[in-house]
């Protein structure tokens, strides 16, 4: 049967790539790469490592990045809840959070450099009038060397992935009663909510929050465009000394992926300490019984910071509309002196090619997961077995740094003669797609009514007849949102697809990001608002297609 | 439809961690109504699901089980032959009302548009094939619900409370139908209930389960 290959086959082809890249990472970095002449084992590599100007600073920045974006996303995804349950604006972020998912780290980033830039929109709605400045101050705010606005530009993102998380844990928690019990006791609404559920929230979504430390503590995309130059975070060195025409850097860089690995493992052993200390803290606040003190400010905060990052996200897509459609535009003036379209029509005929490969890949990589995972979890459900174990697996390419494997795996295939090809990204990104496809499918399939399949199999249907008849188009619609889920994925990738396809295959996401460092906001404007677009056809056709299809159907409105 | 099936339960008994939770020892004849009672725990539910072949691994059965003298003990639920009923009508959401008896319906059978509507017909429901199974009252899901499963042929029915939802001016009403068809189709039929009326109106052997 080929069902039952299927969990193996996902295992494998999670693992297997991530361990041979690994491994493929470490030898160079002791100086073993047969390719380039390197047969003996040494530490030279390290030597030449550390001896690299401004490494500490990197590493600490990178450090940092992880841990303040995922302890500030964290916090105000908490408060949000905590404060905001069942009201109108509870209502209004639920619905935006999927499309905020969907917009990629580089495209957010993007509109969050227009925003904040000292030539940006803040700067020219308050200029001259309250700061007096008639030309761009001269003001390090994006790229600063501290990190700061790549840790924004990260949270605008990462807030809507726990936020999604979050709202998926939820329902098992039963929070209605246990904010109502605490609230029989006397206890304020926001300070019940943190008391009675977030202890309990917690532990279920903290792989995802592990996954939000690895990712943001080596990002290469976001950092490229709002992280600090001189020097700049590690992973963006590595990449560097990666594509050095100088071969022989080759060791410089798989040391440095060593390191970041390093440096990613040293910030989730971090953050484990502080979520003992944290829990610690929380107990003896819960013990300690208080009912009223902290509520209005708690309730304020959550309000607040969740409002403040999703306008941003939204004023930052704005403002790279603006930017893509804008004739001549001086400095203190908020709005330009005339709209042009010249800057799409001369980015046409250069968008084609990037879009189709970029919508292939997407779709590849995508389809191929969908498969694999619907095969596992109906294998699940025909065994009866539950593949609960192998979960955190699934987890792993999104816990170890991206870095770290795809420079291996890229050895790997260039020893294997296996050059740039669509092919090989498309098996990069499905690495990454898989595990979202999967977590985003996994639930709703586990608790669909096993009656329904037991009533088609009583009425003489076959096990596939069932699963192609039955469970198949009454999951249509979570299937659709999982398969949108995982072209954004895709899309918004910016590493694998530039160093699998050896930077001969371009995307919308790698063009855009490429443009970062010309700085024609105009141009960038233009793509990265197609970045942003593309992956939110998917989210709408997912939306749209079940109401088309079942819009004679009320028992398929917002079911199952 | 004008077979008539035999069911035989033999030597029943259904185990879980050595804790014994149903023992039964019975014969159903052609039209005949079994009626299992029980609180709910009892293991109602578990003798069903051991009968019509979704006994999760968890549980420890012996015994055989014969239709029309044939061991289907070890066949998978679709080949048993076992009809079933729940609580809730469950007609498929994405189905038309007449897309739901087509489902039940061999894949062989000739005629089907033909034999859907002479079924909506028998069950006072013409003309409402093409709709939305959504739209109808309760009484008329259940009667689509039944229709659905007659059609598809089965050789012994397995009825889990089916009346237990629906309101009490329609349950007699619907329990007469029920046992009405299951009787002129000469089906063998288990029914499993807490609900005392159940079992009058069936009006066969009855065993209590503690």
């Amino acid at each position: 049967m080929m069902l039952r290959l299927a969990p193996v086959l996902i295992v494998t082809l999670l693992v297997g790539p991530i361990l041979a890249g690994l491994v493929m990472a470490v030898l160079p970095a002791f100086g073993y790469l047969p390719v380039l002449g390197g047969t003996e084992f040494g530490l030279a590599p390290w030597r030449e490592l550390f001896a690299q100007p401004g490494l500490a600073r990197s590493v600490i920045v990178s450090f940092a990045t992880g841990l303040v974006t995922t302890g500030v996303s964290l916090t105000v995804v908490l408060l949000f809840l905590a404060g905001m349950a069942g009201s109108r604006l509870d209502r209004w972020i639920r619905r935006l959070v999927s499309p905020l998912l969907s917009i990629p780290h580089a495209a957010a980033a993007f509109g969050l450099a227009f925003l904040i830039a000292p030539s940006g929109l803040l700067a020219r709605l308050v200029s001259p009038g309250l700061t007096g400045w008639e030309r761009p101050p001269d003001l390090l705010i994006v790229q600063d060397p501290w990190g700061l606005s790549l840790m924004a530009g990260m949270v605008i993102k990462e807030i809507p992935f726990l936020l999604l998380m979050s709202l998926a844990a939820l329902p098992q928690l039963d929070p209605q009663r246990r904010v109502a019990m605490a609230r029989s006791l006397g206890y304020r609404p926001t300070i019940a909510w943190m008391k009675t559920v977030a202890p309990a929230l917690y532990p279920l979504i903290r792989l995802p929050v592990y996954a939000v430390i690895a990712y943001t503590s080596s990002v290469v995309d976001v950092a490229l465009i709002l992280g600090p130059t001189l020097p700049p975070v590690l992973s963006i060195s590595v990449i560097e000394w990666f594509n050095d025409p100088d071969l022989e850097r080759r060791y410089l860089a798989s040391a440095g992926a060593i390191l970041q690995l390093g440096v990613t493992a040293g910030a989730l052993l971090t953050w484990w300490c502080l979520e003992k200390l944290t829990a610690r803290l929380m107990a003896c606040w819960i013990e300690r019984g208080g009912r009223q003190r902290g509520e209005r400010s708690l309730r304020l905060a959550g309000k607040g910071l969740i409002l403040a990052s999703t306008l941003t996200a939204f004023v930052g897509l704005g403002g790279l509309a603006l930017n893509s459609v804008s004739g001549f535009w001086q400095f203190p003036a908020a709005l330009p002196e005339g709209f042009t379209s010249i800057h799409w029509m001369r980015a046409l005929p250069a968008l084609a090619g990037p879009v189709t490969s970029t919508l292939t890949i997407a779709i590849g990589a995508t389809f191929i997961a969908l498969v694999l995972v619907l095969a596992a979890l109906e294998n699940e459900q025909r065994t009866g077995r539950q593949a609960s174990k192998a979960l955190w697996l699934l987890y792993l390419p999104l816990i170890v740094p991206q870095i770290a494997f795809l420079f291996g795996l890229v050895v790997i295939m260039e020893s294997l003669g296996a050059g740039p090809r669509q092919w090989v990204v498309i098996f990069g990104h499905l690495l990454f797609v898989l595990p979202y496809v999967f977590l985003s499918l996994s639930e709703v399939y586990r608790r669909f009514d096993p009656r329904w399949s037991r009533l088609a199999l009583s009425l003489g249907a076959s096990r596939n007849g069932s699963f192609w008849r039955v469970r198949l188009p009454m999951l249509l619609a979570p299937i659709l949102t999982a398969m949108a889920v995982g072209l954004a994925v895709s899309i918004g990738q910016y590493l694998p697809t530039q160093l699998l396809g050896a930077g001969r295959i371009t995307t919308v996401t790698t063009e855009a990001v490429a443009l970062a460092s010309g700085g024609n906001r105009r141009v960038i404007g233009v793509w990265a608002l197609v970045q942003a677009t593309l992956p939110l056809f998917g989210f709408i056709l997912a939306v749209g297609l079940p109401r088309l299809l079942w819009s004679n159907r009320r028992g398929m409105r917002g079911a199952p | 439809m004008n077979h008539r099936h035999h069911l035989e339960l033999r030597h029943i008994r259904i185990t879980l961690d050595d804790h014994c939770l149903v023992e039964l020892d019975a014969r159903v004849g052609p039209g005949e109504v079994l009626t299992v009672m029980g609180p709910s725990g009892s293991g109602k539910s578990t003798l069903l699901a051991f009968l019509a072949g979704f006994l999760s691994e968890a549980f420890d059965a012996t015994g055989r089980v014969l239709l029309d003298g044939q061991d289907i003990t070890p066949f998978p639920p679709e080949k048993r032959g076992m009809g079933l009923l729940f609580q809730d009508p469950l007609l498929f959401p994405h189905l038309s009302v007449a897309g739901n008896l087509r489902f039940g319906l061999p894949p062989a059978s000739p005629d089907k548009a033909e034999r859907v509507e002479q079924a909506l017909a028998q069950i006072g429901l013409e003309s409402f094939g093409d709709r939305d199974p959504d739209t109808l009252s309760g009484g008329q899901k259940a009667r689509v619900a039944l229709m659905r499963l007659l059609l598809s042929n089965p050789c012994a029915v397995l009825l889990d409370e089916p009346f237990s939802k629906l309101d009490t001016h329609l349950r007699h009403e619907m329990r007469q139908l029920v046992f009405d068809r299951l009787h002129d189709a000469g089906l063998p039929t288990l029914l499993v209930t807490h609900d005392h009326d159940d079992a009058r109106d069936a009006g066969g052997q009855v065993i209590e389960l503690s």
